[in-house]
């Protein structure tokens, strides 16, 4: 296999307690720590970890985003990817026209696996990834805790809800990583400086000529129902009065 | 008026609970008229199933050998050669409708509302975003056929006791055989399923071992509940894939969860939102569940757990 590439979204950082702004209109991202999905980042990692056993010659990690989302590809660039291609837009893109930008890039480059996060923990959509199989007319394997490449082929295995489910899939495919696939590196100082010199392609998203998608309107935000803190007891005999009260026991 | 076709989702021989939850969704768009596909290998006792269903008015089945296993690429064309007569198609938000609903989005040009968790107008939704701490009220083109997954732990099930009428559908597309099946690791138990029982005791990384986890299957038992858990105790092999709860897991609405040795990350409460009464067991008392526990009890597990359990009679 030669070439895998690998999407990275910027998104706020996992970290952060997202806020509702107060007019409704938006989630407030000023001045809030942004950083790779971080299952976008695990899809990475196995990226590297592939290449790294010689399955592989080379990782072309892509974002579709704001023009800052050059920070989270340099630092795919120093988590080991060979290089970085940025689609630039101002303005967020809906999930098809993504996998229609990917489906581009593939054509363009000869792409043999396309590793991506499950979902993306700003939308939460999970959509991506599937739509790109569908569109491209490749194998998927969703939501992959583990992957094993035969040659041509991969075995993957997907958390379901009903346990682990294997699949064999031909390649080229697409596969959307969960957490617990691996655990991805850490950035060292000198990858950092070594990353500078590693090429990132910047592409206006105009100069695609993809089929655009009736987006899904965003109408309104609002915060969700807060859970009023309840009772503390203090002891078991407590709890469980507390819970006869209620009838639950 | 609306028509929508709901995708069914079953094991090869029954239909999951989940189907009943979509439906009611379905049903409250204004004066709707619902449909649903069944796509097996063997479409008999599935498609009763769901023509018992209230609000179904028929029952469609696509009975194809290629449909013995669920595979995305393998549905999606043939759902999407059965949908053109409909303005709404809805699939659960399970692992099944999160992998085949977004191919059937792709293949027709459209995005797909994802978790439906409200139906404003036909057109109109809520749904939750970054896990939960925001929801959005979305709206998709008035012109184009409407694609979603619908967030189960918002609905209760519609009722049975109908009878739809069942009718077979022949979808002539070619399937691929690039996917194939290989096995399902099931850890399939006699316990209460998680996302359907009343009641759940989960525990977290706290439990420090799978042996220690005991302690929660006892307490599951005696109060006859299912057993859910942190991703943290899952990552740590505590217990297997299938119990986590969360934003990663599963999105439960129980009557009673019961947190032990669980500190209440965001991504672990968009797994508990909708709960009735949530209980928590903390040693900490500055734990983040206690702020959206109704009642709480600041004590070390290993002492409080065995006593809850013991008391319990
Ligand atoms: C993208 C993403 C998705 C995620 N999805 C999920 C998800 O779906 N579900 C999920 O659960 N997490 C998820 N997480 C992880 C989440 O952020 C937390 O790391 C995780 O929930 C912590 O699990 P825990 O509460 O068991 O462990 P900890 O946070 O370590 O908490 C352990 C708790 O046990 C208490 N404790 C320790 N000893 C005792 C004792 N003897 N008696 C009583 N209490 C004790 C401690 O006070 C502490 O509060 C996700 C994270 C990311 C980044």
């Amino acid at each position: 296999m030669e070439k895998i590439l690998v999407g990275l979204k910027r998104v706020v950082d996992y970290n952060v307690r997202v806020r509702v702004k107060n007019d409704g209109s938006g989630i407030e991202t000023d001045g809030v720590k942004m950083s790779i999905n971080p299952f976008d980042e695990i899809a990475l990692e196995e990226a590297l970890r592939i290449k790294e056993r010689g399955e592989a010659s080379e990782v072309i990690v892509i974002s579709v985003g704001p023009s800052e989302a050059q920070q989270q590809l340099r630092t795919g660039l120093a988590m080991g990817a060979d290089r970085a291609i940025l689609v630039e837009s101002a303005t967020p893109v809906d999930p098809l026209s993504v996998a229609r930008i990917f489906k581009t890039i593939i054509d363009r480059d000869g792409i043999d696996l396309v590793l991506l996060g499950k979902q993306a923990i700003d939308n939460d959509n999970s959509q991506t990834a599937q739509m790109l199989a569908a569109i491209w007319g490749r194998p998927q394997a969703t939501f992959a805790s583990q992957i094993d490449m035969q040659g041509d082929k991969a075995r993957v295995t997907r958390e379901v809800d009903v346990g682990l489910e294997v699949i064999e899939i031909d390649l080229p495919a697409v596969i959307s990583v969960d957490l617990r696939l691996n655990e991805p590196r850490y950035v060292k100082l000198p990858d950092i400086m070594k990353a500078k010199k590693k090429p990132l392609d910047q592409v206006a998203l105009d100069e695609f000529d993809i089929e655009s998608a009736p987006a899904i309107k965003e109408l309104t935000f609002e915060p969700p129902a807060e859970r009023e803190r309840g009772v503390m007891v203090n002891d078991v005999a407590g709890l469980v009065a507390a819970l006869k009260d209620k009838g639950l026991a | 008026m609306s028509k929508v076709l709901v995708v069914a989702e079953h094991d090869g021989s029954v239909l999951n609970p989940s189907v009943a939850k979509v439906v009611a969704c379905a049903a409250s768009i204004d004066s709707a008229e619902i449909e649903v596909v069944v796509l097996a290998s063997n479409v008999g006792a599935i498609a009763q199933e769901a023509a018992q269903l209230e609000h179904v008015s028929r029952v469609l089945t696509i009975e194809r050998p290629e449909n013995d296993y669920a595979i995305a690429a393998v549905l999606a064309p043939q759902i999407v050669a059965m949908c053109s007569d409909y303005t709404h198609v809805f699939g659960p938000s399970s692992t099944y409708g999160k992998d085949v609903m977004p191919q059937v989005a792709a293949l027709l040009g459209v995005n797909q509302v994802s978790d439906i968790m409200a139906v404003i107008d036909s057109h109109t939704f809520k749904r939750p975003v970054y896990a939960g701490s925001g929801l959005a009220t979305v709206e998709t083109p008035a012109d184009s056929i409407v694609i979603g997954t619908v967030r189960i732990a918002s609905y209760s099930s519609v009722a049975e006791g109908n009878s739809a009428s069942i009718e077979s559908v022949d979808v002539a597309v070619e399937l691929p055989t690039h996917t194939r099946f290989i096995e399902l690791k099931s850890g399939a138990s006699d316990r209460p399923d998680l996302q359907t029982s009343a009641k759940v005791v989960a525990g977290g990384r706290a439990l420090g071992s799978e042996d220690n986890f005991e302690l929660i299957y006892k307490l599951a038992d005696k109060l006859g509940a299912a057993v859910g858990a942190s991703r943290a105790a899952v990552d740590a092999g505590y217990v297997p894939n299938e119990v986590q709860v969360g934003q990663t897991g599963k999105i439960i609405a129980p009557d009673l969860y019961i947190a032990i040795g669980i500190s209440g990350a965001i991504q672990h409460l968009t797994g508990i939102k909708d709960a009735g009464t949530i209980v928590a067991i903390n040693k900490d008392e500055e734990a983040p569940i206690f702020e959206v526990a109704d009642i709480g009890l600041v004590a070390d597990l290993f002492n409080a757990v065995p006593e809850l359990t013991e008391a319990l009679d």
